[in-house]
């Protein structure tokens, strides 16, 4: 988040920058700040547009961030082990938070994660990769109905999806 | 508000000191002898701070220019760092009250030696400084503005130049005192007018409470630029606290 832009400003950001949104903005600024207002109240940061990144935390920031990539309505979300750096707790909450602006904004979405139930719960179909070099030696379509819920990562179903995944995981 | 006791508690010991030592008015003058001479010589201390004020202010803006120019220059461009930094380096090495005598013979001795003086004082710490600011962008933050295929000019815009701004204020605190510093330099040793000229007028004339009045309007003035760029800095950058 650059640091001298407010929320609502950070997750205008690409409103700015990309095609055609870049050409409009003057005339649909207001829809545009509806358009992020929309988002963030998705992942429950409405109250808190005005706020600085220094204000909020590293959560509040990823959320805020999740809705900056997603604004310019994009063809592919690209996450490379995006919640990595949060504590157990807060990365749940963010699955449902992703899941909740995914569903909003349909792109293809593709995951990196080491977290092998955050790969369950998230995705639609779960790639495996080998140790160096790297290729793809499974995969297995979830599913599991939408929208998912943080009790449904207790049910059977989820369990046998975790094991499989994890029996094929090599480690060296 | 304990600066301004200390101020105050500083002028009562120096008035105390002066009148138990007997010291002669012409080695160290009381502050209420000080406090006479600035009455009496009002327009003459008033006209020359005017003169001393634009001439730094003067020079101040021109390395403002300068030094943001060749802090970008310096900043985005390897060949110009490894070109023109040593020279900088160098050149900021020489004594600038050296220089003055020089400006003398080039430009005659009235305001234009004070304002180049001010300028080749200034210029130095706020390229530095914004070359550092280019140097230190997070590549992160840059990245973002690559994935949504922004131009390097959008992203100088919207990223380096935001960035850069905390390293252009902090130089300008620094740079605004030198600029003072070299105006008053230059006054001293070339000049017709300003507070670094009435100075040398005073004590050659002997009239040190003068001298010291115009020392103390110095100190003043000094301390009234500096509070003046740190209040803007508050406004202007007001996430990099």
């Amino acid at each position: 988040m650059l640091p001298w832009r407010n929320t609502l400003n950070n997750v205008m950001l690409p409103l700015e920058i990309v095609p055609p949104y870049k050409h409009e903005f003057g005339q649909k600024k207001d829809q545009f700040i509806r358009m992020a207002q929309d988002l963030l109240s998705t992942v429950r940061l409405q109250d808190f547009q005005k706020q600085y990144p220094w204000q909020l935390s590293g959560g509040m920031r990823q959320r805020a961030s999740l809705c900056r990539s997603l604004i310019h309505q994009p063809e592919i979300l690209l996450l490379d082990e995006p919640f990595g750096a949060l504590d157990a707790f807060t990365r749940e909450e963010m699955w449902s938070m992703l899941q909740a602006l995914w569903m909003r904004v349909k792109c293809v979405a593709i995951l990196i994660t080491h977290d092998l139930r955050e790969a369950v719960f998230l995705s639609d179909r779960v790639f495996v990769m080998s140790p160096r070099p790297s290729t793809i030696i499974y995969e297995v379509k979830i599913d599991l109905p939408r929208p998912r819920t943080l009790e449904q990562e207790v049910s059977d179903e989820f369990n046998h999806y975790f094991s499989t995944i994890r029996s094929h995981i090599h480690h060296n | 508000m304990l600066p301004f006791i200390a101020t105050v508690l500083l002028f009562v010991v120096w008035e105390l000191v002066v009148l138990i030592f007997k010291i002669p008015a012409f080695n160290l003058p009381a502050p209420s002898n000080i406090l006479r001479a600035m009455i009496e010589f009002a327009p003459q201390l008033a006209a020359n701070s005017l003169r001393t004020l634009w001439t730094t202010l003067a020079g101040f803006f021109l390395a403002i220019v300068v030094g943001v120019v060749l802090g970008f220059m310096i900043g985005y461009s390897r060949v110009a760092y490894l070109t023109l930094y040593p020279l900088l380096v160098a050149f900021n090495t020489i004594p600038k009250a050296a220089i003055v005598p020089l400006l003398a013979i080039w430009f005659v001795a009235n305001a234009i030696p004070a304002v180049v003086t001010a300028f080749l004082l200034a210029f130095f710490p706020i390229a530095v400084n914004v070359a550092l600011g280019l140097d230190t962008v997070e590549p992160e933050m840059k990245d973002v503005l690559a994935s949504l295929g922004a131009s390097k000019v959008e992203t100088f815009q919207k990223v380096g130049w935001p960035h850069t701004l905390p390293y252009i204020f902090a130089s300008l605190k620094i740079a605004a005192s030198f600029a003072f510093i070299g105006a008053v330099i230059s006054e001293s040793v070339a000049s017709n007018a300003g507070l670094g000229y009435l100075i040398v007028q005073a004590t050659s004339d002997f009239n040190v409470p003068l001298a010291f009045a115009a020392l103390l309007i110095l100190g003043l003035l000094g301390v009234v630029l500096y509070g003046f760029f740190i209040f803007i800095e508050k406004k202007v950058i007001y996430w990099a606290r």
